[in-house]
């Protein structure tokens, strides 16, 4: 026992260091815009970019604008499987597992070919129809983490018999849904939102084929021109990665609490 | 049956007729004609072909590398009498970073062992070793495998993590009892038992690294051309003249991801009989 868990400590010790030391160095070039001292110059410059903050603003946006939209579409999809229609499962399971099947840049290839100019649905013509298919695209890349958080959340609650409570009130099924469902799936929901959070911050490929300046693209475009003010902002997108994760991990352990009251 | 009309005409128009409709156009040409010729092209065309193999090759090898180091971490902190927080601290750890990949991925190993990085700087200044001097590039097959396995590796760690805590004790006990030993115990039960959760990550991890456009293209441009690269090259600007050549890439990347993520499902329900 003694042996194998020095040995555990020196598999970990390495892989630590793998993991640490580019995040280090990062941070360190971030830190050298200025000879012979450490500064936060990098990150004043950066952030006082126009570009950066309009980029910046439209990826956070762009995030709320797709989990609102994952929440509308997946809520009720899931609360309907689980409650009346099981034989859906497969299917709808199956499909809400496709984006990870299928690369991203296949999808947006896609609908570049089925929304262009000349197309029955021109969704890319104009800047805000354009924001709204790569919103669209971007339910599809959160769909399989979503689903499957909505449908623990169901899982771990009694679907049918809170249903009937509602309904025996006279509860109309929109009002089941959001006020009586929603509230008690809401940690399930939350997991699902920062990884869509998560996702939509960093995301190159789609914005980058429709031509939308957003965190992503501003960040592959700053690289080829700056020096250390890409180190910076990639920094600032692994903070958010982890905030992401830590809220979420945050999330997962008051709903154990809560089971275990 | 009404209420799922939402989410079924989402799934229909944003996903699943837009993938299709590229798939098809695969078999057909620029007049709308049927054919195979885009398909056949794919195997002859030596830029094409060169370019699925290079993404292969890199995305077995990331793959190979992540499952077993991954496997080896997920021991650690699982099997290997590690305090219990280090096990929370690598999972959740293994979430952000599984989910770190991208632009600011590729700039984060830029800043490390590019040919001004921290760490070519410091093995040059301390050790007076010159990384490069040795045919290391960062902006190349070996430096790319390297990047890929910053998420590779969490993502081995998330996926086979279920699997070696499904190993139970009484097995290793009654292997005891009955006298073997710790490698009887490895050769004989757990890794048979762990064998199909392990093939299985591999082609997850493989699919994972097949698709991934971002982190390449931010890294190293256009200069190493795996077929991802040249996918966003031909939507970007048409560059094989040939749109329909295009589908059939796409065609090609889907039949890859698909079959490596099928063989994962089809192994995962073989492997769950075990941790019922």
């Amino acid at each position: 026992m003694k042996k194998s868990s020095v040995l555990s400590w020196l598999i970990i010790l390495l892989a630590i260091s793998y993991f640490i030391i580019p995040l280090l160095s990062t941070f360190e070039f971030s830190l050298r815009m200025l000879r012979g001292q450490y500064s936060f110059e990098a990150y004043r410059v950066v952030f006082a970019q126009a570009e950066f903050q309009h980029a910046f603003i439209r990826s956070i946006l762009l995030a709320l604008a797709t989990i609102v939209l994952s929440i509308v579409l997946v809520v009720p999809a899931a609360y309907l499987v689980r409650l009346r229609l099981p034989s859906w499962r497969s299917p709808v399971e199956f499909v809400t597992l496709l984006p990870l099947v299928i690369p991203a840049i296949i999808i947006v290839f896609g609908y570049i070919r089925m929304f262009n100019s000349s197309s029955w649905l021109p969704l890319t013509d104009s800047e805000w129809t354009t924001d709204l298919l790569l919103t669209f695209g971007y339910v599809v890349l959160a769909l399989p983490y979503m689903y499957r958080s909505v449908d623990a959340g169901l899982r771990a609650i009694d679907v049918k018999t809170l249903t009937e409570a509602a309904q025996s009130l006279g509860a109309s099924s929109f009002t089941i849904l959001w006020q009586v469902i929603l509230p008690n799936i809401r940690s399930g929901v939350l997991s699902g939102s920062f990884i869509a959070f998560a996702i939509v911050i960093g995301e190159f490929t789609f914005a980058s084929l429709l031509n939308r300046p957003v965190f992503g693209t501003y960040l592959q475009l700053i690289g080829a021109n700056r020096a250390y003010e890409p180190s910076a902002l990639a920094i600032v997108a692994f903070i958010i990665t982890w905030a992401c994760m830590g809220l979420l991990q945050l999330v997962g352990r008051s709903r154990g609490a809560r089971a275990a009251r | 049956m009404l209420g799922m009309a939402p989410f079924v005409l989402f799934a229909l128009l944003f996903l699943v007729v837009p993938t299709a409709l590229l798939l098809v156009g695969a078999f057909f040409d620029r007049e709308g004609h049927f054919t195979f010729g885009n398909i056949t092209e794919l195997f002859t065309n030596p830029a094409i072909v060169s370019s699925f193999w290079l993404s292969i090759k890199i995305s077995f090898a990331s793959a190979l590398g992540g499952a077993f180091i991954g496997f080896f971490v997920a021991y650690a902190v699982i099997l290997g009498g590690l305090p219990e927080w280090m096990r929370g601290a690598v999972m959740t750890f293994s979430g952000v970073a599984s989910n770190f990949a991208g632009v600011p991925l590729a700039f984060a190993f830029l800043a490390t062992l590019g040919r001004v990085g921290l760490v070519t700087v410091l093995l040059r200044d301390w050790l007076g070793f010159n990384l490069y001097s040795t045919g290391f590039n960062i902006l190349s097959f070996t430096g790319l495998t390297l990047v890929y396995l910053y998420f590779q590796i969490p993502l081995m760690v998330l996926v086979i993590a279920p699997a070696l805590d499904g190993l139970k004790r009484e097995w290793r006990e009654a292997n005891a009892v009955l006298g073997g030993s710790n490698f009887h115990y490895w050769r004989h039960i757990a890794l048979p038992i762990l064998l199909p959760s392990i093939l299985g990550a591999t082609l997850l991890l493989f699919a994972n690294a097949f698709g991934a456009v971002a982190t390449a293209y931010a890294l190293t441009g256009s200069s190493l051309p795996i077929i991802p690269i040249q996918l966003f090259a031909q939507i970007r600007g048409d560059v094989l003249s040939n749109p329909n050549l295009g589908y059939a890439i796409a065609f090609g990347m889907v039949v890859i991801t698909s079959i490596s993520s099928g063989a994962y499902i089809w192994l995962r329900s073989y492997s769950e009989r075990w941790v019922r």
